[in-house]
Order: structure tokens, then C-alpha cells, then sequence
């Protein structure tokens, strides 16, 4: 029991000791490398580090869920930016800009809203046609996107509320607004997972479909909800970030699913399902924004952050299966 | 035999079901519009499908085996900059060799990570996008390709010269899908792209070394990545370092609509070709009958989740899935 525990426990601590270890490198590379006199592990660098994880850390978070449940999800970032429009666009509806500041709820409503139907519809889909999530959420990539620029054509869409801007920079406790919001996410999430029958069932699918069929539980209905709740987090996501920002293009938000991706599996979990934290997936999204930071402080091009990241990525898959083998004397391929 | 049932209609439709579509797209298109099925149409439809065709060939090897590679779109990029930047420094003729060479080794790197060994193909793949898109980069250093002397070479053959009429991309890619077709179904390699994604544990009792066809189907995918690579630069000849980007997703879905299962062991070249058509013959249509290019993204959604869900339903006998 004792070595499975240390190595348990090695492998949920794995991605936090990376952490550490990059803010080691970077605090220390920083002194001989940086073209700022600004130490790295500023309180201030520190705060806008996880403002900046936000929009990408929600995703993921839900992204955790999907995948915990054998499942993945492409389209999340069209989802996001289709949630942006209808947010912006909202706010200049004629019969929502009589109520004044009231219009921010109703938008944030009608974001929300918009991100859980079009979360529903692919569940619904993978639920009743039976094919693999992957193609459904491929094509949903393709056809949300679509419908991005179905609303505005290749114009950006653009509505700035002062009262809203003013709310997405607050500072509450000295944490910013969207560190609240990543913040209050992942504690739901984690709630969701670890302590209600929804999260236990949701294991047990991505672990085994068929016994999870034997054992009773209604396999569809739980990938529905999944579903839902990432199509929910995209929209959330897009509320946070465009809040401040005030302008989406149609092009927004590509390549966020496999950002998310990434991000979830350097926290470890894994793409058959059945395992996976949501606290790790924090701790990737966390890695991935220091590492984007470290090396444009330590002076690196930014192009190299893709670079890294990618090796970081295949190294982190490499170390983990070798770790996990199964048995020395497995079949040889 | 002579008798054909309700149900074996039924079965057909389903099984065939992508091509029936494509004739009935064409017929559709023809009627509302004339110049739809007009030679140079179609060669123009054909012509700018071509990088996303050659692409989708070598995908399809990597499909079959049961992997996947999201890497083809950065890779893409990758030897456009590559090629169109040493073809200034070197010339053309060396340009072009330098730049197979480079992007097969990616692909070798890919294959040795996925084939021997043995990690997730997803992942894997995830991971040199993004660090292929960052060697690009610093490649260029961020800063867009250009051939200085466009009138001056003959490197835009390619891209954009024509024998007997027939644009070169179109050429190309016919060749390519011919002898792709031909070590796929009619060579002992094809036999074991094939087994290795049909069943890998039986492929390898059968004394088929797995690792080393993925390996191979990887190499295959590179090299189609380089010819596109090609194509790319010289219909150009300059370009963004973001040129690829996306296209790893268009061109998985072209290989599915082509009807390759993602979990391996079924697809052929051919059908790869007719889901490319698709993509491009819908994406004329709805602007030749004066929709917005970005409808056709919606159509192609519906149009792969019908395709995938027939092709399911035929193998189950049902349409809806028995999940509870």
C-alpha cells in the first residue's frame, strides 16, 4: 500500500512540482536574462498571470469533465466565440437597450444560454446517433463557426459597456474578477466531481461503458450533461473575457479546444477517460500560462513558447506511460 | 440474388450512402445553376481542392493504421516557409529536396513517437502542431516568406503552370491518389496499414512489425504534407507562417466523409478522394448560387455527422444508438 500511495501521490503532485520548478528557472534565469529590472515572482506579475489563464482555464476545466467521462470536445472554441457575439450583439438589440445597465445580466443570460443549447445539441447527438464524440464535435467546430459568421458576416462584432469594463477589471480582494470566476469554476467542478452522484457516475463511464451499462446507470444522460456543462463554461468563458474587451471577430477563439486539451493533459489526465482532476487540470493551465510568461520575461521569442510547450507535452506523455507500464512482460509491437 | 429487398436498398443507400449525396449535390447545384458542371469550373473546383486533397491522402494511410495526425496543417506551413525561403538562398532545384527532406523528418520524428514508441497518436500529434508551428517561427522569425524575383524562375510550375490543359495541382494530385491507391490496395504494405488498424494485437501475432508500418504511414502522411507544401508555395509564392493552420480538422474531415473509421481498418484512397470533392464541390455550389462562403461550414456539419451516423446505423441494423 505504501509504494502505490508515494506513487499516487507523485503523480498528482507532478504537475505542481513542475510549477515550482518553473518559477525555480525563471526567478533565477530571470536575474541574468531579463531586460526588466521587475522580479519575476512580482505579487502584480503573479495576479494578472491567473487573470490571464482564465478564459482558456474554464474551458479546460470543463474540457476535464468531458474527457474524465471518455469523451472530448472540438467545437468549444467556436462555442466561445458564438457566445461572444451573441453577448456583444445583444447588447444593441432594440427591445433589450430600454433597460439601461440591466441590458449586462439579460446578455449574460442570453451568452449562457446560448453555450448550454449548443453544448445540448452535440450531447444530444453523441447520445442518439451513437457516433464517437470526436466526429460530433468536429463537425460542430465546422458548423458553429459557420453560424460565427453567419451573425455579422467578417465584420468584427464590437459594444462596449463602460459599467461592464469597469466590472471585468475590478479587483475583489485583491484577486481580479475573471481570477473569481476560474477560481469559483474550478471549486464547483471539483464539488461536481468528488462529492455528487453525477461525478461518481461519470468516472465509471469513462472508466468502462459497458459495466457502467450493466451496473444501471443511464450512460446518455450523463454525456448530455457534459456536454452541457463545457457548452456553459465556453459561454461563461466568453462573458469574462469580453466584458473587458468589447469586440469579438469571427475568427475568435480557434484553436482554444486544443489549447484546453493540452492544458488538461499535462495535469494529467487521461483521453481514455475514467481518471482525472480537476485541481491538476488547474495546476496545467497555471503551467502553461508561467511558462508563456517566464520565457517573455528570461527574453525568448514567443514563437519558442509553442515549441516548448509542444515538447513539454510528448515528454509529460513519454514520462507518465513509463511510469504507468503495466507489466515488464508486456506484448511486444 | 436477383431479388433486392426493401432492407437491401435500405443497406445500400446507407453503405453508399456518401456517394448518392455527391450525385445528388451535383444534380441539385447543375439545376440551380448552369455553369456549375462547366469544364473550367470544375477543373477551378478540383484545382483548389488539391492541397487539401494531397493532404487527405496521406492522412488516410494514418487513419486506416487507427491513428490520427494533427499535425498535417502545421507541417503544411512548415515547408512552405521552408522551401519558398531556401529557394531564394539555394535555388529551386536544391529548395525543393531540402524541403522533402525536412518535413520527412518530422514525420519520421512523429512516427518514431507514435509507431515504436507507442504513445498516444492524439497527443503526440497535438504536440508537434503546436511545436512545429513554433519552429516555423523561429524559422522565419515571425516575418511573412516572399520569393524576391517572382518572374525569374520556373518555380511556379507548380502551383500554377498547366500540361495538356490540365492545371499541374490537379495533375498531381491525380498522380498521387493513383499510386497511393495502388500501394494501399494492392501491395502487402496496403494489407497491413490495414491489419495493424483492424485489429493491432492479432496484426502483431500474425508477425506483422506494427511499429514499423505506423512508422511508415506517418512518413507517407509527411511526404504528402511536403507535396502540398509545395503546391502551396509555388501557387503563391509567398506566404504567411499561419498558411496550414486549421487545416489538420478539414482535412480529418474530408478522410471521414470518405468513410475511413477513426478507429481504424477501413477507408481506401478512392473514397478519401470523392470526400475531398465533396468538401469542394458543396463549397462552389453555394457560391455559385450566391451564398456566403462560410455556409458551407454548416452544410459540411450536417453532412459528416449524416455520413458517420449512416454508416453506423448500417453496421448496427438501427438507426438510434442502444445507449439508455
Amino acid at each position: 500500500m505504501n509504494t502505490l500511495n508515494t506513487n499516487d501521490l507523485l503523480k498528482q503532485g507532478a504537475i505542481w512540482g513542475f510549477i515550482v520548478l518553473e518559477l525555480v528557472f525563471f526567478t533565477v534565469a530571470g536575474k541574468y536574462l531579463s531586460l526588466s529590472q521587475n522580479a519575476f515572482m512580482d505579487l502584480d506579475n503573479m495576479l494578472l498571470l491567473f487573470k490571464q489563464s482564465a478564459p482558456i482555464g474554464i474551458i479546460a476545466l470543463g474540457m476535464t469533465v468531458i474527457m474524465i467521462n471518455g469523451n472530448i470536445d472540438l467545437s468549444v472554441g467556436a462555442i466561445f466565440a458564438l457566445c461572444a457575439v451573441v453577448l456583444l450583439d445583444s447588447m444593441s438589440w432594440p427591445f433589450l437597450t430600454g433597460l439601461g445597465d440591466w441590458v449586462i445580466p439579460v446578455s449574460w443570460g442570453l451568452a449562457l444560454l446560448t453555450g448550454v443549447v449548443l453544448g445540448a445539441i452535440n450531447g444530444l447527438i453523441v447520445w442518439k446517433t451513437g457516433v464517437d464524440a470526436f466526429i460530433v464535435t468536429l463537425g460542430a467546430m465546422l458548423g458553429y463557426r459557420g453560424l460565427v459568421f453567419m451573425f455579422n458576416g467578417e465584420q468584427p462584432t464590437s459594444h462596449l459597456n463602460w459599467t461592464l469594463v469597469d466590472f471585468a477589471e475590478a479587483q475583489f480582494l485583491g484577486l481580479h474578477t475573471a481570477t473569481w470566476f476560474l477560481l469559483g469554476v474550478a471549486v464547483a467542478l471539483w464539488l461536481l466531481m468528488t462529492r455528487t452522484v453525477h461525478g461518481r457516475n461519470a468516472y465509471a463511464i469513462g472508466d468502462n461503458r459497458e459495466a457502467a451499462v450493466n451496473a444501471g446507470i443511464r450512460v446518455g444522460p450523463h454525456m448530455m450533461i457534459n456536454f452541457m456543462i463545457i457548452g456553459f463554461l465556453a459561454g461563461l468563458s466568453a462573458v469574462v473575457f469580453y466584458s473587458e474587451s468589447g469586440s469579438v471577430n469571427p475568427n475568435d477563439g480557434s484553436l482554444y479546444e486544443l489549447w484546453a486539451i493540452t492544458a488538461v493533459v499535462l495535469g494529467g489526465t487521461k483521453l481514455t477517460g475514467g481518471s482525472g482532476s480537476i485541481i491538476s487540470t488547474l495546476g496545467g493551465v497555471l503551467a502553461i500560462q508561467l511558462l508563456r510568461k517566464g520565457l517573455g520575461h528570461i527574453g525568448a521569442d514567443t514563437e519558442t513558447v509553442n515549441l516548448v510547450i509542444g515538447s513539454i507535452l510528448i515528454a509529460v506523455l513519454f514520462l507518465d506511460r513509463q511510469l504507468n507500464r503495466k507489466a515488464k512482460g508486456e506484448l511486444r509491437t | 440474388m436477383a431479388e433486392m429487398t426493401k432492407r437491401d436498398v435500405g443497406q445500400f443507400l446507407a453503405r453508399q450512402g456518401i456517394l448518392v449525396a455527391f450525385v445528388i449535390f451535383i444534380i441539385g447545384f447543375t439545376l440551380a445553376n448552369q455553369r456549375f458542371l462547366a469544364v473550367d469550373n470544375v477543373l477551378g473546383v478540383i484545382r483548389s481542392s488539391a492541397i487539401l486533397g494531397v493532404m487527405a491522402l496521406g492522412v488516410t494511410f494514418v487513419v486506416i493504421s487507427g491513428n490520427l495526425d494533427l499535425s498535417v496543417g502545421s507541417m503544411m506551413s512548415f515547408s512552405t516557409i521552408v522551401v519558398l525561403d531556401l529557394h531564394d538562398k539555394i535555388g529551386p532545384s536544391l529548395a525543393i529536396p531540402a524541403m522533402f527532406a525536412m518535413t520527412m523528418c518530422l514525420g519520421a520524428l512523429i512516427g518514431f513517437l507514435v509507431g515504436y514508441l507507442k504513445l498516444n497518436s492524439l497527443i503526440v500529434t497535438l504536440g508537434m502542431l503546436s511545436a512545429i508551428h513554433g519552429l516555423t517561427l523561429t524559422y522565419s522569425g515571425g516575418k511573412n516568406m516572399d520569393i524576391a524575383d517572382k518572374e525569374g524562375t520556373w518555380f511556379s510550375l507548380f502551383g500554377q503552370g498547366s500540361a495538356l490543359g490540365i492545371p499541374v495541382p490537379i495533375l498531381m494530385f491525380a498522380l498521387l491518389a493513383a499510386l497511393l491507391s495502388l500501394l494501399l490496395a494492392k501491395t502487402a504494405f496496403g494489407r497491413k496499414v490495414y491489419a495493424v488498424g483492424g485489429n493491432g494485437v492479432a496484426a502483431t501475432f500474425s508477425g506483422i512489425r506494427r511499429a514499423r508500418v505506423v512508422f511508415l504511414t506517418y512518413v507517407i502522411s509527411s511526404f504528402c504534407v511536403a507535396c502540398a507544401g509545395l503546391l502551396q508555395a509555388s501557387r503563391s509564392m509567398g506566404s504567411q507562417n499561419t498558411v496550414g493552420q486549421g487545416l489538420e480538422l478539414e482535412v480529418l474531415a474530408a478522410v471521414i466523409l470518405g468513410g475511413a473509421s477513426l478507429l481504424g481498418g477501413s477507408g481506401t484512397v478512392f473514397k478519401t478522394v470523392i470526400g475531398v470533392l465533396i468538401l469542394g464541390f458543396i463549397q462552389n455550389g453555394l457560391l455559385l448560387v450566391g451564398l456566403e462562403f462560410y455556409v458551407q461550414y454548416v452544410v459540411t456539419w450536417v453532412i459528416i455527422i449524416l455520413a458517420v451516423w449512416l454508416d453506423i446505423a448500417a453496421n448496427r441494423g438501427r438507426l438510434w444508438s442502444p445507449i439508455a
